[in-house]
């Protein structure tokens, strides 16, 4: 049987944990010196791609689902926590209504909508972060996966999901802030949202989810039924006339991965400060696709490394030259395409490989 | 004896094409049924309407006379426990033979089973009996991508075994293997009968010889006429539209 926590999981996890050490340390010991706390916030967001990216490499790595629309899920647990966000907020709001959030006493809302009930509460906006993505993907691969659609027609379909989803968020009427989406919180918890001492906070539980994001995806993907999801990858028809059904559990992975999206969604928005509808954008969405392309497919551990890898890339290079970043992003893909066939992740091991002689690395051959 | 498998007056067409005209097909519990026909005669077609892949247009197609068959999709067919062996072998390629094997087990195929499952010795003893069976007990930890063609129809056969169904349909499957291999694929499948009633699709008649059971010739998506070999082979329609070639 396969190890839960294998060689290359162990190192990334270790590295983490370092990671989650040092940064907190380092910003909050060194009154900001050693580690800038916009760069707390800024590794804190890069671990939040990398659990988004290991979220899409359960469902596409490994049962081949390629879902462009992943964002929406992410977008979705962005704002079910910006909602307990904006609650928070009280009457520090600039029009000072305790009942109801600028937007909507801009707007004259006279209280507040039904979907808002709730989001008061901090545990139930975090039931939501999971239960809103889980609930709209059942939704969705209920009848996609039963319809049998598959391949490039499912992909189309998911990325007209999450277009329409913009359209609507953009929408003043739908009650979540519209084109200016939700912002300006100012506590998360009762801690307030710009001190270092939560930013440090909001990384380290970063961290923790992504570490159990990594081992949840891992359990999942060495369990028998990851490996029927392989199956249904490779071979779909076969695996139907082997009795199992095969809609049953491309429904179960398609909605636990928009759970761990919708959490990740969830963790960025208070490091960020807002979420907007452009989250919803279908080009973000592809981007993540980018990303678990270029760490490895199907390898969990080089999803993350990919999402961290790009994500840091975007930000130097969009400071340096700003208009060239997407013809940078496009040219990696297709590199990585051509050349990299098993990612950034496969070329690491790869190269170690040949370092330490003849390696038995038969043994991963499996991806 | 008692019918397993009953087509009864079975009809599918494709763009106004009849695959499948007006068959009907009894085969009883435990038989080893060959059946032969050149390309086009609706063999395949017929499997996909026993295993639920394709609709029939009208007909009715019985499993142990109660249960119709037509209602079912795939994987309830095998639930059933109808097997199928593909004429192209499809085995698991990035899965090690092992795991190929392990995976076709009979056993609870829900979800959540699934996730939770963990394998028992009367498992693991299962699946090193039945490697052994196949001779493929020294590859058990290669991935099955790397195996030959004709190991892979032997691990094909593996895979339905584990599944232990009732009834095996068997596409073509001495394509690619030796002249050894095809005696001992018939030896195997012949010996299977009685215990699981097997259909067995060929083209090979050095094999179907070697079977040495009932043949029924399709042609057309119909029965030509149905029998022993050497019956069939001396019917002059069948020599004309089939071995005459």
């Amino acid at each position: 049987m396969t190890s839960l926590i294998d060689r290359r999981m162990g190192i990334f996890l270790a590295g983490l944990f370092v990671l989650t050490v040092a940064v907190p340390i380092g910003n909050l010991a060194f009154d900001g010196k050693v580690v800038p706390s916009y760069i707390v916030s800024l590794l804190g967001k890069y671990l939040c791609y990398a659990l988004l990216a290991v979220a899409l490499d359960m469902v596409w790595g490994f049962c081949g689902i390629l879902s462009l629309g992943h964002g929406a899920f992410f977008a979705l647990g962005g704002y079910a926590m910006g909602m307990h966000l904006m609650r928070e907020i009280g009457d520090r709001g600039v029009y000072a209504n305790p009942d109801l959030p600028d937007f909507m006493v801009f707007l004259s809302w006279d209280e507040l909508p039904w979907f808002w009930m709730g989001f008061d509460n901090f545990w139930f906006a975090s039931l939501m972060v999971m239960l809103v993505p889980g609930a709209l993907a059942f939704l969705f691969g209920w009848f996609a996966f039963r319809s049998r659609v598959t391949g490039v027609y499912l992909s189309i379909i998911t990325q007209a999901m999450t277009y329409a989803l913009q359209l609507a968020f953009f929408r003043n009427e739908m009650g979540f802030g519209g084109n200016n989406g939700l912002t300006d919180f100012k506590d998360v918890l009762g801690f307030p949202i710009q001190s270092d001492a939560t930013r440090a906070g909001l990384f380290v539980c970063t961290a923790i989810a992504l570490a159990l994001g990594l081992l949840i995806a891992r359990a999942i993907t060495t369990s028998k039924l990851g490996m029927i999801l392989v199956c249904i990858r490779d071979a779909e028809s076969r695996t139907r006339f082997m009795g199992y059904r095969v809609e049953g559990y491309k429904l179960f992975i398609f909605v636990v991965s928009a759970m761990m999206a919708g959490v990740a969604g969830a963790l960025y928005t208070p490091q960020v400060g807002i979420i907007n509808p452009g989250e919803f954008s279908p080009a973000n969405s592809i981007e993540i696709v980018i990303w678990v392309a270029l760490g490895g497919r199907g390898t969990l551990v080089g999803a993350a490394l990919g999402a961290i890898l790009v994500a840091l890339a975007k930000t130097l290079f969009t400071g340096w030259f700003p208009e060239f970043w997407l013809f940078a992003l496009g040219g990696l893909f297709i590199l990585v395409t051509l050349f990299l066939p098993k990612g950034v992740l496969g070329l690491i091991e790869e190269t170690f490989a040949r370092k330490k002689k003849p390696a038995p690395a038969l043994q991963e051959a499996k991806a | 004896m008692s019918v397993h498998l009953l087509l009864d007056g079975v009809n599918r067409s494709f763009d106004g094409y009849k695959a499948i005209n007006d068959l009907s097909l009894a085969v009883d519990k435990g038989e080893l049924r060959a059946v032969i026909g050149p390309n086009g005669a609706g063999k395949t077609t017929m499997m996909d309407i026993i295993t639920g892949k394709t609709r029939p247009d009208s007909g009715g197609v019985w499993w142990n006379q109660t249960v119709d068959l037509t209602k079912i999709d795939e994987a309830g067919s095998a639930r059933l426990g109808i097997g199928r062996k593909f004429q192209k072998p499809t085995v698991f390629e990035t899965h090690s033979v092992e795991e190929n094997i392990a995976l076709s087990l009979k056993a609870e195929r829900s979800v959540l089973a699934t996730l939770f499952h963990r394998q028992t010795e009367a498992e693991a003893a299962r699946i090193t009996e039945l490697l052994e069976l196949v001779r493929l007990e020294g590859d058990r930890h290669r991935p099955a991508a790397d195996l030959s063609h004709g190991q892979k129809q032997w691990l094909e056969i593996g895979m339905l075994l584990a599944q232990d169904p009732e009834l095996l349909l068997v596409d073509e499957p001495a394509a690619g293997m030796t002249d050894a291999e095809t005696m001992r694929t018939a030896e195997l499948l012949r010996s299977l009968a009685g215990k699981h009633t097997v259909i067995v699709v060929e083209h090979d008649m050095d094999f179907v010889r070697a079977l040495d059971c009932r043949v029924t010739v399709l042609h057309q998506g119909h029965v030509l006429t149905e029998g022993s070999l050497d019956h069939v082979s001396a019917n002059p329609e069948v020599i004309e539209v089939y071995l005459g070639r």
